[in-house]
């Protein structure tokens, strides 16, 4: 952030420092507690008090929350869900102890994650579904209402209904390898990021296809500004914000670039509430950006390690954020 | 244990590849039984038979996936974009990661992955690929099996097993045959994959401040053979086996592929970089997918440092490597490895580059 630091007004010394002692994969918030999924074996409940709970038996490949637990996937071939009180049960075992590093969670409590090519649910009521994919599922995300589920692949993208047994699953095609996948907010639009560094979409509607492209990386984050007018995505320089707002998306239209920096954007989380965008680089710095007119504000310097992971609170009160190696903080509001 | 707020070096990735019961398994094993006090992370194809014994065995599935760049030849291993970004949560638990493929695999969307994705590649480093030949068998795969052509020509260190099961006359034809498609790469004889792990780890082989030397392997590797082995000092001309050409020098019988080459040229006049670089993008952009492996060490007029630069397929890398020493002999030298290389239109090419 050499050009901009100068000026740049910052809430790093409100930040409050915690000390992971591990690679950082992910932060998710239970109640007001963040808690840190780190690279290896446990999850660190970043509270007044410090607890790290060991839950896998090896590296920790996939996480997700919807603020009363969280749920794991590890090297070990075990999905695991954790509560607030630490305890933790394990939900599913892959039969050949696979990996498990895709996990969605459904509005309505459903459960999906993947092992190679096969996509599982485990549904409200607790029914067992799969879903065979033409090749190694690279993306899980439910569709907003969470009667569907996208699975991401090579060539294309496949919309699953879990609980409608005997339904043929419809196929998006586009030519490439998708490695990750987001329903807009409202459902309409469904985007993925590729093994090239460009973005694919499609209006679920007409199945029209969209491509939003010009980044320097492969896009490697990707989250909704609360009203989901916008996509903030990761993978350049800079802050990119797709808008989302008309019926065509960003058909023909130019992104909003903003937070220019020296560094790539890692990771990118939009505020719960508010038009902003938490945004964590390559170098180690976070920034806060006002989406209405860029305005930043410093979190964090740039460091040692890449940002790999950033939080917020439900109540959007609080940010955390963590390193690859190991530097994490809160931020309270 | 490195420490994780310097800048982490790469870790480095050792492909194995070669045909079905080569001897792929049996030098990994001894690999990972060696006392060198490493540890690695091993990545192997699910249809492996032989048990692997190591702690971080992690089961690939051999996805090739194209790129959406309008190059059939630019692929990558999606499997092993999915499985390095999931090693590097462990970090510190292996110095090295070592992928063996199937005996079917191309070499080639494995080290693409090294140069294509820009996280992978930020991480690892491809040290070498190896490849391990059957000497009772490869004679016959050539013929057969095109999987094990491009494994021969794509390799940096080859390794002719089971050595034991032919006689000494039919090595050295082996030997022949494999320097007609590849006379770059490092040739060992073993027996049950017995050989010094330095010999196959830490090669550097795609480092471009290591290509030091791009001269036939074939010269040093005939000095070492000499004082353990006996060459069969055939002065007869075997015109007539298969489709291949033979040619007799010193005792060593020359073959020529019929359809994998390599292209080896040099000039002492100094190059115009703005008529090489349009030249070289140009071939490899129509070429490339006949185009294995290229490697170049180029002197460019008015420009006191050597150029390096080396490729797979259309995929090429390159940069200024260091000054020109005292007395150093400033030419040009570059070699492809390829099928159906245009020979002459390479050379043409070539030469018309020279400032």
């Amino acid at each position: 952030m050499s050009d901009t630091s100068a000026s740049m007004p910052s809430f790093a010394d409100r930040v409050r420092p915690i000390a992971a002692g591990g690679t950082i994969v992910g932060v998710h918030f239970l109640g007001k507690t963040p808690v840190f999924v780190l690279g290896e074996e446990a999850l660190l409940f970043a509270g007044d008090d410090q607890r790290r709970v060991a839950i896998h038996a090896g590296g920790i490949l996939a996480s997700a929350s919807d603020g009363k637990r969280i749920v794991t996937g590890g090297d070990d071939g075990t999905l695991v869900a954790t509560e607030d009180s630490g305890e933790h049960r394990i939900l599913a075992t892959d039969d050949k102890k696979r990996w498990i590093d895709q996990i969605a969670l459904g509005p309505d409590g459903a459960v999906a994650w993947s092992a190679g090519k096969t996509a599982h649910v485990l549904t409200k009521k607790g029914e067992p579904r799969g879903l065979e994919a033409p090749s190694t599922v690279a993306g899980l995300a439910f569709a907003p209402k969470g009667f569907r589920l996208g699975v991401a692949h090579y060539n294309g993208v496949t919309l699953w209904f879990p609980n409608a047994v005997g339904a043929a699953p419809e196929r998006l095609e586009w030519k490439g390898s998708h490695l990750s996948v987001a329903f807009s907010p409202d459902g309409k639009f469904l985007v993925t990021a590729m093994q090239e560094p460009t973005l694919h979409g499609w209006r679920l509607a007409d199945a029209k296809h969209m491509r939003m492209s010009g980044y320097s990386a492969r896009v490697r984050s990707l989250s909704w500004i609360a009203d989901g007018d916008f996509l903030a995505t990761s993978g350049s320089e800079q802050l990119i914000l797709w808008p989302f707002d008309g019926k065509d998306g960003p058909m023909g239209r130019q992104p909003k670039l903003m937070a220019q920096s020296p560094a790539r954007v890692a990771v990118v989380a939009c505020h719960p509430r508010q038009p902003v965008v938490a945004v964590g680089y390559a170098d180690g710095a976070v920034v806060l950006v006002r989406i209405d007119d860029g305005a930043l504000i410093e979190v964090k310097a740039a460091g040692a390690a890449p940002v790999t992971a950033l939080g917020w609170a439900t109540n959007g009160q609080t940010l955390a954020f963590g390193t690859e190696a190991g530097e994490a903080g809160a931020l309270s509001f | 244990m490195t420490d994780a707020t310097a800048t982490p070096a790469k870790i480095p990735v050792t492909v194995l590849t070669g045909y079905l019961g080569a001897g792929k398994t049996t030098l990994l094993n001894r690999i990972l039984s060696e006392p060198h006090g490493k540890k690695f992370a091993v990545i192997v194809n699910e249809f492996g038979e032989i048990g692997i014994d190591n702690e971080l065995v992690v089961n690939a599935d051999e996805e090739v996936f194209e790129m959406n760049n309008g190059c059939i030849c630019c692929t990558v291993r999606g499997d092993l974009v999915r499985i390095i970004d999931g090693l590097m949560r462990r970090k510190g638990k292996f110095d090295a990661i070592i992928v063996e493929t199937t005996g079917l695999a191309d070499p080639a969307p494995v080290a693409q992955t090294f140069f294509m994705d820009e996280q992978v590649g930020a991480k690892t480093k491809l040290d070498a690929v190896v490849t391990v030949a059957d000497a009772k068998w490869l004679k016959d795969r050539l013929k057969d099996a095109p999987e094990v052509k491009n494994q021969i020509a794509f390799a940096d260190v080859i390794l002719i097993n089971k050595t034991d099961l032919v006689e000494p006359a039919e090595l050295s034809e082996i030997e022949a045959r494999i320097r007609a498609i590849n006379p770059y790469a490092r040739l060992h004889r073993t027996e049950r994959a017995k050989i010094d792990i330095g010999e196959v780890l830490g090669r550097n082989a795609f480092d471009l401040d290591r290509i030091l030397d791009i001269e036939p392997a074939f010269l040093d590797a005939e000095e070492e053979h000499v004082h353990e082995h006996e060459h069969g000092h055939d002065h007869v001309h075997h015109h007539g086996e298969g489709h291949n050409e033979v040619h007799v020098h010193h005792g060593l019988k020359h073959y020529h592929d019929e359809d994998m080459q390599s292209v080896a040229l040099k000039t002492d006049k100094p190059l115009n970089p703005d008529k090489f670089f349009p030249w070289v993008q140009d071939l490899v952009a129509t070429d490339g997918p006949s185009i294995l492996r290229s490697k170049g060490i180029l002197s460019f007029k008015d420009d006191p440092e050597r150029f390096v630069f080396q490729g797979v397929h259309m995929i090429l890398d390159g940069d200024h490597q260091r000054p020109w020493k005292e007395g150093e002999e400033r030419s040009s030298r570059i070699v492809f490895i390829g099928r159906n290389l245009p020979e002459e239109k390479i050379r043409t090419g070539f030469e018309s580059c020279v400032a």
